[in-house]
């Protein structure tokens, strides 16, 4: 295959990822990675740099959308970023160290794990609990416009939600993934944000955390331009397309489906992790 | 009280999604041409990225990359635009932290500029 083959042949499938991510709403990063080390053959390390690169321009050019449900809280993101920026630069440091099969082991897991979430209905936790004193502290406790007039919500657990952030942003720096699930999960359940509020604020901190090791795999070289420009395109005009189709679609279904495309490329990948093929 | 806190939040909020989307348009502009260029000049050249190989240093730093995208290589001019990519979220917490000291809330001026010292770590220390 020459280069302007594999341009085109990888900008379509990027494109599809992005699309499908923003439809879902679980990004396009979490497929795009298998799709080039299982599809296009592409060595994982190569891989993870060009994804985050595409994960910083989904989060970035979505950010004006998300602004017209203006539900994302500014402060609980950037408190939560200490936790994620730190983790991302550890992951980054962690994916020089560990071997390629390992790398693809955790992502297969990761996979199976976004999968199973993505099938399952998301639920708005009971709203009358008493704040964590530390989150108020911390001007975290908000509220989100619901049909009902405004909702105001509290917010718990802060020291869990924060570990559970250091997590999301170290497999980000080690799987060049936005993370987005686990992020959700960590505000979403631990925190008790209301989802809606949780997915906004939750593409607010992808960008940074994933700027965070960005550089270290720039430095490292793992960032290739000829990988990355049909990567970072196809993946941002997908997600800017999927995001326009969303308003009109049942996604439900459509979660389900992908899930079960997820679960089985992390079969996949632990398949090729374990016999030495990534 | 709480009104013109919100307000202000909110009314940061426009001027930092802004920013991000100017930023990606540019990024994403030079990603275009830099691509153009690199297939004009490499479009035959077979494709191979199943050895990972790493990048050459010039393509690693930013020093060596603007240099190379204003001699018109295709691949510095790509890397250039990923460079602004990856600009763009620093460039936003940044600004949250002027932000935040114009509302005068010093802990959150203490938080983002905790977050812009990490990111600037991992992009200035690919200056070396």
């Amino acid at each position: 295959m020459n280069n302007l083959e594999f341009t085109i042949l990888v900008g379509l499938g990027s494109f599809m990822a992005g699309f499908l991510g923003a439809l879902t709403g679980l990004g396009g990063g979490v497929v795009l990675v298998p799709l080039l080390t299982l599809v296009f053959k592409v060595d994982i390390r190569y891989a993870v740099g060009a994804s985050l690169v595409s994960v910083i321009a989904t989060s970035s050019g979505a950010a004006v959308a998300y602004l017209k449900d203006g539900f994302s809280n500014i402060r609980i993101g950037m408190f939560l970023e200490i936790a994620t920026t730190v983790g991302a630069l550890f992951g980054a440091y962690l994916a020089a160290k560990v071997s390629t099969s390992a790398i693809g082991a955790v992502f297969g897991l990761v996979l199976l794990y976004s999968g199973y979430l993505s099938s399952r209905t998301p639920v708005d936790p009971p709203p009358d609990q008493k704040p964590d004193p530390l989150a108020t502290r911390l001007g975290m406790n908000g509220e989100y416009p619901s049909l009902a007039g405004p909702k105001s919500y509290n917010v718990h657990r802060v020291p869990l939600g924060f570990g559970l952030m250091f997590g999301a942003g170290g497999l980000s720096g080690l799987l060049g993934i936005g993370s987005g699930a686990v992020k959700v999960l960590a505000m979403e359940h631990a925190m008790g944000i209301p989802f809606k509020g949780s997915t906004t604020t939750s593409n607010f901190m992808v960008g940074v955390t994933a700027a965070a090791s960005a550089g270290v795999y720039l430095s490292r070289g793992y960032v290739d331009p000829g990988l990355a420009m049909p990567v970072m395109l196809g993946v941002l005009a997908g997600s800017l397309a999927g995001a326009r189709v969303l308003a009109r679609t049942k996604t439900r279904q459509l979660r389900w489906v992908f899930g079960a495309v997820i679960a089985a490329l992390g079969i996949e990948m632990l398949y090729g992790a374990f016999t030495g093929k990534l | 009280m709480f009104r013109t806190f919100d307000w202000t939040d909110q009314k940061i909020e426009v001027i930092i999604a802004n920013l991000l989307r100017a930023g990606v348009l540019l990024a994403a502009l030079l990603v275009i041409v830099g691509g153009l260029i690199f297939l004009m000049r490499h479009g035959l050249s077979p494709a191979s990225y199943h050895v990972f190989a790493g990048e050459p240093f010039e393509l690693r730093n930013w020093k060596g990359i603007v240099r190379s995208a204003f001699t018109l290589r295709g691949q510095g001019i790509i890397q250039l635009g990923l460079l602004v990519l990856i600009a763009t979220p620093v460039a936003r917490v940044a600004f949250s932290v002027f932000a935040f000291a114009i509302e005068r809330d010093w802990l959150y001026v203490g938080i983002a500029a905790f977050v812009l010292g990490v990111l600037l770590f991992s992009l200035l220390g690919s200056a070396v």
